[in-house]
């Protein structure tokens, strides 16, 4: 019913500068996929294409077994949120969600029950009769999915809902919108900058850079094997350490130090190490870190400082003495490489260690 | 009136915006230059006009006479003031209807268009410059019974048109001339009304309502509304009032019978007819029923006006 499918799609304007280029996806039923990427990569103008607010100039979109490409948005089954709710400001909260529906010939009776349920889902029944100017922010929020829900649409697509909520208000949103969403179990896409929240929220990211995508994949999969060093300074955070080093007789060396085995042919890669995959190391194992500074969280810290030169930050639990110096090493399996002048992926483990991953 | 109030003042109704003055004489210092045109050009003239309105004034000046109310009844009761009443009450409906109708029309459509839009805005614009009286020349000229274009498209229909002669059809060209006239005006805040309908929310409509119509008419216009109802006092105020010199172009030095509307009656009465006395009364009931009008469509229309 609800599967959205992408065939090379692309978006070049009229002016020929091109915001998206040979996208290719498949999402099954029911599934939440996330489209992240920093500001201007596209993912805001792909989920305009699958909506109709954006004319796709390449590939074809299949929404449900359809291909869209040629629909008016309101023939293509979908219920959209928008990052300020884009509320009728003239409407009550129950005419807002029942707008679709009226449009769409909905029995009265039938838009009255999925009002009614829909209000009952998202505890909006006080507020029914209100105009959305007298709700606060999170609760204009709630109207806006409930005018998504309310249609039953194959799919539900958001553009960053949440940026406009304080951060507190943020975190139980996203999951008040997971769990809706499994729920209900309609097909989702949500477009966000914030990794955080793309992490949390996704079956599967699409990772977007620069119009193109850069990886799809579970949140885990692309936390643990980001495909480029795009995706590994974006996911995470702290972001991954990246750096300069050498393979040398089948080992990375960096500043120094051999830091772990690498079955990969002689000369300069990019290694990346997460800063909660670095610990201290005796000092003829580990490398030397000077450090700089040092940031509390409370339920741990972060060391800054260089090495060889370049920056490296470490996640430590809390209480270990730092000095002046810190060596510190990381187990094979969490080292990094990538390219250094594609910045792809370069696959060092067997078989049997991605199992264990 | 607090609803009146912050009509007018828009977003300062908010407390934070408000200024605090150390004295309370100074906000009085920044208002005494409007005061004091409105004193001068309103409150005085009108104080005079309703003094004179009871008085039978000489015409060469030489002294007067309370009458009472005279003045008034003899307006009320003339045949003639009847009939130009109820042409000035047809011209402002159709001079109202039309100029925010096509206004209205021209501002969507031009919402629309992306290239050129500046060329084709300026072009709508540019006729609100034109000078009442100059655009009253310029109807005359239209409708010019020996080479006036219009005259010529008439007469291509067998119909021949006589401007300033046949009552009717300096009817038609008052109306046209000064729908003419009001359309960029309406235009202009029409534009910057729709211009101000959020982007978001038309998409949100766009993605609930498959029809324009149905979208132009259940999200547009209500987000509308403040505008419109902003532009239909002044559209008749116009009508009523500022129409004098395109009237006054068109009808004057033309023979008799010539529609009118009661603020030119006013002047002709007065200052051609030097019946001061008369024509005051007829400006003041003009005034009350004005007022009136205005009073009603704030207490009746406003009502439905959603600001946003």
């Amino acid at each position: 019913m609800g599967q959205i499918s992408f065939k090379s799609v692309g978006k070049t304007y009229a002016g020929g500068v091109t915001a998206v280029s040979d996208v290719t996806l498949d999402v099954a039923e029911g599934e939440f996929i996330v489209l992240v990427g920093p500001s201007g990569c596209g993912k805001s103008t792909l989920l305009r294409m699958v909506a109709g607010l954006e004319e796709i100039t390449d590939g074809e979109i299949d929404i449900a077994g359809r291909v869209v490409n040629r629909l008016d948005p309101a023939d293509r089954d979908i219920a959209m949120v928008f990052q300020n709710y884009a509320l009728y400001p003239h409407m009550t909260v129950k005419e807002n969600m029942a707008y679709g529906l009226k449009n769409r010939r909905t029995p009265k009776a039938e838009i009255e029950a999925r009002v009614a349920e829909a209000a009952r889902m998202l505890e909006l029944q006080p507020y029914l009769d209100r105009k959305p100017r007298a709700l606060s922010g999170g609760q204009r929020q709630r109207v806006a999915m409930g005018r998504a829900i309310v249609r039953q649409p194959a799919a539900f697509l958001f553009d960053e809902p949440l940026s406009n909520l304080d951060a507190k208000l943020r975190v139980s949103m996203r999951m008040e919108i997971r769990k809706l969403q499994r729920r209900i179990g309609t097909t989702s896409l949500y477009v966000t900058h914030d990794q955080l929240e793309a992490m949390t929220l996704a079956d599967r990211l699409v990772v977007l850079n620069g119009g193109k995508v850069e990886q799809i994949g579970k949140p885990l999969e692309v936390y643990h094997r980001p495909a480029s060093t795009f995706v590994a300074s974006f996911i995470g955070s702290p972001a991954m350490n990246l750096l300069d080093a050498r393979v040398e007789g089948g080992q990375v060396w960096l500043g120094g130090a051999a830091m772990g085995p690498a079955g990969r042919a002689e000369g300069p890669v990019t290694l990346g190490i997460r800063a909660e995959d670095l610990r201290p190391a005796p000092a003829s194992q580990g490398v030397a870190l000077k450090v700089e500074h040092v940031e509390e969280l409370g339920s741990g810290r972060v060391v800054h400082g260089h090495v060889d030169g370049q920056a490296l930050a470490v996640s430590m639990a809390p209480g270990l003495p730092i000095g002046d110096v810190l060596h510190v090493g990381a187990a094979p399996e969490a080292l990094h490489l990538f390219d250094t002048t594609t910045g792809r992926r370069i696959e060092t483990r067997t078989r049997a260690a991605e199992l264990v991953l | 009136m607090a609803r009146l109030r912050g009509f007018w003042e828009g977003s300062s109704r908010n407390p934070a915006k408000r200024v605090q003055f150390d004295r309370p004489l100074t906000p009085w210092l920044f208002v005494l230059p409007q005061l004091l045109i409105v004193a001068i050009f309103f409150y005085w003239p009108s104080v005079q006009a309703v003094t004179s309105s009871f008085y039978l004034e000489d015409p060469f000046g030489f002294g007067s006479t309370f009458v009472g109310m005279d003045n008034y009844t003899d307006a009320i009761s003339s045949r003639e003031y009847r009939r130009i009443a109820g042409f000035t009450a047809f011209f402002a409906v159709m001079v109202t209807a039309l100029s925010l109708s096509i206004g209205l029309l021209l501002a969507v459509k031009a919402d629309k268009v992306i290239r050129g839009a500046s060329a084709y805005k300026t072009a709508l614009i540019a006729v609100y410059a034109i000078a009442p009286p100059v655009s009253g020349l310029i109807g005359m000229m239209f409708f010019d019974m020996h080479m006036g274009p219009f005259t010529e498209m008439a007469a291509w229909f067998g119909y021949e048109m006589k401007v300033g002669i046949n009552y009717n059809d300096t009817a038609f060209a008052l109306i046209l001339v000064a729908v003419w006239k009001q359309i960029p005006y309406n235009f202009i805040f029409f534009l910057s009304g729709l211009q101000s309908v959020p982007v978001s929310v038309r998409e949100a409509a766009l993605i609930d309502a498959r029809s324009g119509w149905r979208r132009f008419k259940d999200i547009v216009l209500p987000l509308l509304a403040p505008t419109a109802f902003f532009l239909l006092i002044i559209n008749i105020t116009y009508s009523l009032f500022d129409t004098f010199a395109i009237i006054d172009v068109m009808v004057k030095d033309k023979p008799a019978n010539n529609p009118m509307t009661l603020v030119y009656k006013v002047y002709l009465d007065g200052f051609k007819g030097n019946d001061i006395g008369g024509s005051s009364a007829q400006s003041v009931i003009l005034m009350v029923v004005v007022a009136a009008l205005t009073v009603a469509q704030f207490r009746f229309l406003e009502r439905r006006v959603h600001y946003g």
